[in-house]
């Protein structure tokens, strides 16, 4: 036995590692969808319908199917003998939803034919080239009107077009009658409050807007009986199973792959019908087909998110107390539900409780269908449109009572003792402690600073607003109870023989850095170093399980997956290497990993080093009694709750009085995603989610005419936020690990677009209260806002 | 986006541009920089069956002064005018304006000569030519043809320019007095409301001025209501009155989910009264 | 379909020849013909630089160039940035400085930041800023992005 001689290794837990994805991604050596070429492959085209609600009365395809190049037409009716409706993934009732439309049209963009053909020029030109006739009916589009008894109804047997119909209140529901129990306590609440406020609130419709547009390629490979799909998506495994469903297969008989993907934000979740027709045409034609989004059927068929509609009431006593909330909230759902469609806006009644001891609240929910693009998931995925209303209705009592926007929230917290804690709505949150993070926000802000900035500036005549928003949100999603798909995460670490390791996760990244943030997981756990780890992911045929990366789980689901799969691998390499120490009375659980070495723990010089333990596990002679050879090992995570994380986020806008344009001068975000394995990489989480969150409060949005028609299908009128747009973000944070999870981290996706969205609306409508202005919706449109300063009151 | 099949020849003169023009007919398309035209042959809203390239023609090149007059060859790009120290000092506001279109790709490869010929409404440069007075040159079988700007642009997307003509330059005279302000619309970085001005100033009075907006109508077009106003105007602080009823008079105003009719009028005053303003401050 | 024409580009400094049909988009010509599949497509608009390539020296976006009009020409495209081994500065800044999350809108983002700093070597924050204004990126709030090119700046400028 010699003592270690190599280099001490640092830890890497913590440390701002650079990614190990970027040199492929910088050089432009990544694999995307349409970077794939196979042999032979053919080219899909969808011809989509151009208007919002009608019935089919023809298809022309001959002049389409007479084009040089054209292997195949194919319209809705005669696809649905291949392929039948699609899958949802909630326990809620929905209508048929066929692939490609087979009788009637409910949005711009339905696709009603395919073509298959040589190149994509062609199957363009083809698609062009088929002629539909159909038979208009009105278009369905305000989801209140939707709900009248003289509206036009999108689908048989959902009458008024309600889709999802949701209600508890008071001391909780009545499970066999589905009525309130007792629902006077809120009303009691109300009649007893010094302040109510109430207000008509949209959380408008968004374009998710990944850079990467969706696209497929499927080769069904008839020789095997076999199935292979290559698709941007955030969740391969989930895609195998409906796509193996829809196709009639076993799951043994289909692998899918996500390979490079260019951003999800959720809407790469669902599985789409352009995947289902892919994988069906690949099989009648024989031959490997590809479709590629372009960025306009992106605006019209990729999921829309948000669009909800609430009636918020608030009650509070006069020292800020808030005593109860009432939301009664309306989701344009749009024309279809699709994967996880209903269950998002049920998410957002589930977190209004927000930060807050709230005694009392009913919640009411419709989810409405209109002709428009589905909606589901979006980065936050009903979280923000929950805390962006009830955020928004707590500044409003605070401006009533002449308070410190701080402050009432902080008299209204949920206090650090009380955790868990359990909700109104039935959630428990894990862990928590907002007192410590408002002031730290408070104190990077310099929040009495950017008062006295502000009040000088209107001195000046500017009009300058701040705004403060506290948030806490659920990730990690999880549990299976509340996770249709399964709430659980794979992940197998195999030491190869050379000590290094190759471990797999299902938890399949598109831009969350896992590459690298498991590595540094996995090399502090063997203590090895960082180039001796290879993460992969993202194939159903090398990672044999997995959910997939959505609500913030990949490092609360998949890490946690991972570091129990590390366990089982560790242990097993403990008990060959003290196999190995033969002249030593060594037992395993004496031994630790240190820089490269396996070793009694506090005694170096008894010690094997990592790779010959790896190399004795391959050639196991003597085999050790019981053991088998090799080091592979898998784990699944099931995670009993959610993590709840929170954040402070404070900003300051300035307006221009001419104009109405808004300028965001500042944005300091304080967030807790409880332990942080990589900084650089959660700074650049929240990041992006502030400036998505920043895009609704300022920007974006998804507007249909009265005839159902987009306007805003293109980057032309969809105001996207730009680099000039965005001021320097100012970042800190607190730590409240969560004890769901063996790496206390809770999640840190999406927890930017949640705090940012109503905190900049806060100060919007501080910019603006000087001018009698109690909202504005959004988003903050230059004419919105150079209304309100000429008129006053609300948008 | 794929646009529909078309033939393609690269002129080797601006001659043989227009024969090639003459013989596709209606069919036929010049192409510069083609950030005007692609886009819409992308999204099939254009579909032409020839093209004709005349990006690379040397004859359309160039930015000459001669006598107070200045001189824009067509194929000149965005960035280039930008960058001309003799636009920077002679005319600004061309440079300062081509500096502010779209994004540095665009300026890259978008010409003037595409610009004007295709009469974005929402285009920056049509109004400060308009402004500026520039004279369009035309050239056609029948020879060369001048073309005021205010008379050139005529409607949306519609100017007097025959099938089988080529813009070959724009000319104006050397201004220092002018400047171009806008409000952006966010997405396509086109102007929502743009008002160039011109000023022809004695001291801190304006003994004369024309004013153009884009953006908020059909077609770039002069103010000739705040040019009035502003003739024996003291500036800067005549500015805001002389602007004040600028959107008023437009006839025709555009209204989208970016601004109202009533919306663009008023930015109309408030651009224009910035454009002022800006102007002045050169003298 | 139109008749194919010949073409000549010098694509990252070797002379590629082909016989293209007059539609085909740059773009398309890079990425199907030559395989230079880093350069990505966003949009339909112009809008979003993910397809940005260097023109004769020249950001541009390939998505808004047909083939046929760069014969003759000179097209730089991400994969011809690197000095064999050695990354480019911006390159190494965006590595650095997280400059990129899903990668797609970065080899764009890499070409236009090149142009920028050839034609300013030491930009401030706001021209960073109004500089990659043709390239959109929904990951990363563009924060490290900046960081990135500021980074690359002052090594260039170091060199």
């Amino acid at each position: 036995m010699t003592i270690a001689d190599g280099p001490a290794l640092p830890k890497l837990i913590g440390e701002r590692v650079k990614r190990r994805e970027d040199p492929r991604l910088i050089q432009g050596q990544a694999t995307y969808v349409d970077d794939i070429k196979l042999p032979g492959m053919l080219h899909l085209a969808f011809k989509r319908s151009d208007i919002a609600h009608g019935v089919i009365r023809s298809i022309d395809t001959s002049a389409a199917a007479a084009m040089e190049g054209v292997e195949l037409v194919i319209t809705g009716a005669e696809l649905a003998e291949h392929l039948g409706p699609m899958p949802i993934g909630t326990p809620f009732p929905a209508p048929d939803h066929f692939s490609v439309a087979t009788d009637k049209v409910r949005y711009v963009g339905e696709p009603v034919a395919v073509v298959v053909a040589e190149d994509r020029y062609i199957a363009r030109d083809a698609a062009d080239a088929i002629e539909v006739e159909y038979d208009e009916l009105p278009a369905v589009v305000d989801p209140e009107a939707a709900m009248e008894a003289d509206s036009a109804t999108l689908h048989e047997g959902f009458e008024r077009n309600i889709a999802v119909e949701s209600y508890w209140g008071g001391t909780g529901v009545n499970p066999e009658t589905a009525q309130p129990e007792d629902d006077s306590a809120v009303d009691a609440a109300f009649a007893e409050a010094d302040v109510v406020v109430s207000q008509r609130m949209l959380n408008q419709r968004l374009a998710p807007n990944a850079m990467e547009p969706r696209g497929v390629v499927a080769q069904y490979e008839p020789g095997r009986e076999y199935l292979t799909v290559w698709s941007a998506t955030q969740n391969p495994h989930i895609l195998r199973t409906l796509v193996a469903a829809m196709m009639g297969l076993g799951e043994h008989q289909v692998r899918a792959v996500a390979p490079e993907v260019g951003g999800g934000f959720g809407c790469k979740i669902n599985i789409y019908g352009e995947e289902y027709v892919a994988a069906a045409l690949s099989r009648l034609v024989k031959a490997p087909v590809k479709w590629i989004e372009d960025r306009t059927e992106a605006f019209l068929t990729t999921t829309h998110g948000r669009d909800l509609l609430g009636y918020i009431d608030l009650a509070a006593k006069s020292d800020g107390t808030i005593t109860g909330l009432k939301a009664r909230i309306i989701a344009d759902i749009g024309a279809y539900e699709v994967l996880l469609t209903a269950m998002i806006p049920t998410l957002t009644g589930l977190m209004m409780n927000g930060v807050y001891r709230l005694p009392v609240v009913r919640h009411e929910l419709t989810e409405v269908f209109t002709n428009k693009t589905p909606t589901d998931a979006y980065r936050g995925a009903g979280r923000p449109e929950g805390l962006y209303f009830l955020e928004r209705a707590v500044d409003m009592v605070a401006r009533e009572l002449d308070m410190d926007p701080a402050e009432i929230r902080r008299k209204n917290f949920v206090p650090a003792d009380e955790f868990p804690f359990a909700t109104q709505s039935g959630l428990v949150y894990d862990s928590g402690n907002y007192e410590p993070c408002l002031d730290k926000a408070l104190e990077v802000a310099d929040w009495q600073g950017l008062l006295a900035e502000r009040d000088a500036a209107r001195a000046e005549g500017r009009i300058v607003g701040v705004g403060l928003s506290f948030y806490v949100e659920v990730c990690g999603l999880g549990p299976s109870a509340v996770v249709p798909t399964g709430g659980w995460e794979h992940s197998g670490v195999t030491v190869e023989r050379g000590g290094k390791v190759t471990a797999t996760t299902g938890a399949s990244p598109h831009g969350q850095g896992n590459e690298t943030t498991f590595a540094q997981m996995l090399a502090d756990h063997f203590s090895i170093p960082l180039e001796d780890i290879t993460i992969l992911h993202g194939d159903t045929g090398v990672v044999k399980q997995g959910i997939g990366t959505f609500g913030s789980r990949s490092q609360a689901v998949g890490g946690a997956a991972l570091i129990s799969a590390a366990g089982k691998a560790g242990d097993k390499m403990k008990q060959f290497a003290a196999a190995l120490m033969t002249d030593q009375e060594v037992s395993p659980e004496d031994l630790v990993f240190e820089d490269g070495r396996i070793q009694v723990e506090g005694a170096p010089e008894v010690s094997k080093t990592f790779a010959e333990v790896a190399d004795y596990a391959y050639v196991p002679v003597p085999l050790p009694p019981g053991m088998e050879p090799g080091v592979s090992e898998e784990a699944f995570f099931e995670p009993e709750n959610n993590t709840y994380p929170f954040g402070c986020h404070i900003s300051m806008v300035e307006v221009d009085r001419d104009t109405g344009e808004t300028k965001l001068l500042k944005l300091i975000a304080v967030d807790d995603c409880g332990n942080v394995i990589n900084p650089l990489i959660v700074d650049g989480q929240v990041h992006g989610g502030l400036a998505q969150g920043i895009g609704q409060a300022m920007f974006e949005e998804v507007v249909y005419d009265e005839d159902g028609q987009p306007v805003t299908a293109s980057f032309m009128d969809y105001v996207m936020p730009r680099a000039a747009d965005l001021p320097v973000f100012e970042l800190d944070r607190t730590v409240t690990p969560t004890p769901i999870n063996p790496l206390g981290a809770k999640g840190v996706g999406e927890a930017g677009t949640i705090g940012s969205t109503p905190c900049v609306v806060n100060a919007a409508v501080d910019a603006l209260a000087p001018f009698g202005v109690t909202h504005i919706e959004m988003p903050l449109r230059p004419e919105r806002m150079w209304r309100l300063i000429n008129e006053g009151g609300q948008s | 986006m794929i646009p529909t099949a078309f033939e393609y020849r690269r002129a080797g003169s601006v001659a043989e541009a227009l024969s090639l023009l003459q013989e596709g007919g209606p069919e036929a398309k010049l192409l510069a920089g083609g950030h005007s035209l692609i886009p819409m042959m992308k999204q099939r809203l254009a579909e032409p069956g020839l093209l004709i390239d005349i990006g690379g023609l040397d004859e359309l090149r160039g930015i000459q002064e001669d006598g107070g007059e200045i001189a824009i060859g067509a194929a000149m790009t965005h960035a280039e005018i930008a960058a001309s120290d003799l636009l920077r000092a002679q005319a600004p506001i061309v440079a300062e304006t081509a500096a502010n279109i779209g994004d540095a790709q665009v300026r890259n490869r978008g010409t003037i000569g595409g610009s004007l010929a295709h009469a974005d409404p929402g285009a920056d440069l049509p109004a400060v030519m308009v402004a500026l007075d520039a004279t369009i040159a035309l050239l056609g079988p029948n020879g060369e043809r001048k073309v005021q700007a205010e008379d050139f642009f005529q409607d949306i997307l519609t100017v007097d320019l025959a099938e089988d003509e080529i813009v070959t330059g724009v000319c104006f005279q050397a201004c220092r007095s002018a400047a171009y302000a806008k409000l952006e619309q966010r997405a396509s970085k086109f102007a929502l409301v743009g008002v160039a001005a011109a000023l022809s100033l004695d001291g801190g009075t304006c003994s004369s001025a024309r004013v153009a907006v884009t953006g908020a109508s059909s077609h770039a077009q002069r103010l000739s209501g705040v040019e009035g106003a502003l003739a024996g105007a003291s500036l800067p602080d005549g500015a805001a009155s002389a602007a004040s009823g600028a959107g008023d008079a437009l006839d025709f105003v555009n209204e989208d989910l970016h601004g109202s009719e009533e919306y663009r009028r008023a930015m109309t005053a408030v651009f224009a009264r910035r454009a002022i303003e800006a102007a002045a401050g050169r003298s | 379909m139109s008749e194919p024409v010949p073409i000549t580009i010098n694509v990252n400094g070797r002379k590629r020849s082909a016989m293209v049909e007059p539609r085909l988009l740059l773009v398309h010509f890079l990425r199907e013909s030559l395989n230079l599949t880093g350069t990505h497509v966003g949009c339909d608009t112009s809008q979003c630089g993910a397809c940005t390539v260097l023109l004769d020296g020249s950001s541009a976006k390939s998505c808004t160039v047909f083939a046929v009009q760069a014969d003759g020409s000179e097209v730089q495209t991400i994969e011809g940035l690197a000095d064999g081994d050695e990354l480019h500065p911006l390159q190494d800044g965006f590595w650095e400085e997280h400059g990129l999350q899903c990668g797609y809108c970065t080899p764009g983002m890499i070409m236009s930041a090149v142009n920028l700093l050839e034609e300013n070597p030491a930009p401030s924050e706001a021209e960073i800023r109004e500089g990659i204004s043709g390239n959109l990126c929904r990951c990363t709030g563009y924060q490290h992005i900046v960081n990135a090119i500021q980074h690359a700046a002052e090594r260039m400028a170091q060199s």
